[in-house]
């Protein structure tokens, strides 16, 4: 190493010199931007609403008692209309997934494998434009949908305002997070590995169930990421078609403008992350990250 | 004539208005290493994937052993095959995917586990089998291939350019390894290359492709010897083409004709009965053990002559270059060709050495 400058370099130089020299400094400042925004915003925020949650509200004046205490949790599980809201929550998130799952793979494997090159770009573009349009929008075509004299009531079969609204416009809305990652797996899935099956011996079943699927885990788990958290914190979609009824993210929102409680609110908001975290474990046990 | 392992009637296979496959008949008997040889989109491919059922023909039927199979799937028939990319199954490691064609065949566990270890060890991986394929090099992965092919014995193994992946000394060490494999084993092989030297170390016979047809089935020996058209002799080994106003010129006869460059001599002995002619050394290439010669005849056509390096020095063959010299042969390796002149006037030597 010298300490000459660079060719061409002018007054500049002598401090890429020092960056040459030290790759720490140079990563260090690569990254360290990224990791300050993850570290204090992202990481930081879930730490001050976990912090948050374990505080209370004065009852008389409304305001935020820093007093370490569980109060909030113990509410939150001893309260009936909590837990009620907390597995209704859970079971759309479920739900939602599943359905997702169904309707992605035949999509994704048309997509990737049936389709011509031009359908598919076609069918990729398909797929992402509903992503452009506003979700209040897609959420209120949805009321419409539901809605008595509307469409589906012309037909007879529409459920009305509540939880099969609300799954089924959340299956819609979030079924682009599923179909893109599977499409993107099933691309990756080379003809010959099919081919190889049958030729092996497998009929289509067969090779659908112990190739194409299990190849196609991750893809699936990477969108059921998505579908599923998206689930857990949503509130709109159940406001807009859920008649009456809530989920957590209601709860917190009510808890936070109406209540003015924000420690309670922030202990809702606690499931959802804590959910998340248990779901991405289960997950990694099964070695499915790892090909992400 | 016994039944043909395989037997190809009129087989035809069209891609909107591309015809890879014409009208093409063609047996292969029992026990046989047999190649396809040929250019890349000549076809060979076509007809293998149209063997193994990955391909429905357009017209024409597929009999494995008699059997009229065209209209079953690739589940449905004896055949298996090695994959040019291998495929083999990622999420699965090497004994399971040796297992797998036992397994979806419904073969008793126990069965099924000794004969897989036992095809992974006549491919000298028995000591591999708990690993993925990921953590295998490329030719261990093919031999994985094979070991998973060949566990099922099937009539007939297509084999679609397997060691193409591999290099230059990894390959013939497999070409070696499979020919003897075959003939422990005694099952067909079809092999599919675009490699002349390869074709012709393993196969009992082959067949060359050129534009979807067959231009020629014949042993290796034969193929090289007695090509029977100019596309076989330019595509198999390198040859010297004299065709139109150059046959006249040079051999005093009409028609197509090819000499190995082996077959010609510079300077050769008068008493020799040889039919000799004048030129000019235009260039010499130096290929270690041989010299190629490129001689411009004073007739005109430039000839490929080859020279082993006996006793010349690199140093006395370059001088040469631009001497007069003297070029012969013997009238008998004067071979007579018919058809498809236009494609082979420039041979080219498809060999990768």
């Amino acid at each position: 190493m010298t300490s000459q400058p660079l060719p061409g370099g002018g007054a500049a130089s002598p401090r890429w010199g020092v960056l040459h020299r030290r790759p720490r400094l140079r990563l260090g400042l690569l990254l360290g931007p990224p990791m300050l925004w993850l570290g204090v915003l992202y990481l930081g925020s879930l730490a001050a609403l976990f912090i948050t949650s374990l505080w209370t509200v004065d009852p008389f004046g409304g305001n935020i008692e820093r007093v370490w205490n569980l109060d909030n949790y113990r509410d939150l599980f001893t309260i009936d209309v909590y837990r009620t809201i907390t597995i209704r929550t859970l079971l759309i998130a479920v739900t939602v997934t599943v359905i997702d799952t169904l309707l992605a793979f035949p999509i994704a494997l048309y997509m990737a494998k049936v389709a011509s090159p031009r359908l598919q770009r076609a069918l990729v573009i398909a797929v992402l434009t509903p992503l452009w349009a506003s979700y209040l929008v897609k959420a209120y075509a949805w009321r419409g949908m539901f809605a008595s004299g509307g469409p589906l009531d012309d037909l007879g079969i529409t459920p009305g305002y509540g939880l099969v609204a609300t799954v089924v416009t959340l299956s819609y809305l979030w079924l682009p997070y599923m179909i893109l990652p599977m499409y993107a797996g099933l691309e990756r899935l080379p003809n010959s590995l099919i081919e190889a099956s049958a030729d092996l011996g497998a009929t289509t079943r067969t090779t659908m169930r112990r190739v194409v699927l299990p190849v196609l885990f991750p893809a699936a788990v990477a969108g059921s990421i998505f579908t599923f958290s998206l689930t857990l914190g949503d509130y709109i979609a159940v406001k807009i078609v859920g008649g009456a009824n809530q989920m957590l993210g209601n709860v917190v929102y009510d808890s936070f403008l109406t209540g003015n409680n924000l420690p309670f609110a922030a202990a809702v908001a606690t499931i959802p992350v804590v959910t998340m975290v248990i779901y991405l474990g289960a997950v990694r046990r099964t070695g499915a990250l790892d090909s992400l | 004539m016994s039944t043909p392992a395989v037997e190809l009637v009129g087989l035809t296979k069209s891609f909107g208005s591309v015809t890879a496959v014409d009208d093409l008949d063609l047996r292969i008997e029992n026990g046989e290493f047999f190649s396809m040889l040929g250019p890349s989109g000549s076809g060979k491919t076509t007809v293998l994937r149209m063997i193994a059922g990955f391909e429905q023909p357009t017209a024409g039927r597929v009999l494995l052993e008699g059997d009229d199979v065209t209209a079953r799937p690739p589940f449905a028939r004896d055949v298996n095959t090695v994959f040019q990319d291998y495929a083999l199954f990622p999420h699965m490691d090497v004994l399971d995917n040796v297992e797998y064609g036992l397994r979806v065949k419904k073969v008793p566990a126990s069965q099924r586990r000794d004969r897989a270890m036992a095809a992974l060890e006549s491919v000298q991986l028995g000591q591999l089998a708990r690993r993925r394929p990921t953590q295998l090099s490329g030719g261990q992965r093919q031999r994985v291939a094979l070991a998973r092919a060949l566990v099922n014995r099937p009539k007939v193994l297509l084999l679609d350019e397997p060691l193409g992946a591999l290099d230059l000394k990894l390959r013939r060490a497999m070409q070696l390894e499979l020919k003897q494999l075959q003939r422990e084993v005694g099952i067909t092989f079809v092999f599919v290359t675009h490699d002349q030297e390869e074709a012709l170390t393993m196969s009992d016979r082959i067949a060359v492709f050129s534009d979807g047809r067959i231009e020629q089935v014949a042993t290796p020996a034969e193929l090289y010897e007695n090509p029977s058209t100019a596309f076989v002799a330019g595509f198999v080994g390198t040859s010297n083409l004299l065709t139109g106003e150059a046959a006249p010129a040079v051999l005093g006869r009409e028609g197509t004709f090819s000499i190995r460059p082996e077959k010609i001599h510079l300077d050769p002995d008068v008493e020799s009965g040889n039919t000799t002619a004048r030129g000019t050394v235009a260039d010499v290439v130096y290929l270690g053990s041989v010299n190629h010669y490129l001689v411009e005849l004073d007739a005109g056509p430039t000839l490929t002559v080859l020279k082993q390096n006996l006793r010349d020095s690199t140093d006395q063959a370059m001088s040469r270059r631009g001497q007069q010299v003297t070029v012969g042969w013997a009238e008998e390796h004067v071979i007579e060709l018919s058809g498809h002149t236009e494609q082979a006037r420039q041979p080219e030597k498809k060999e990768k050495s």
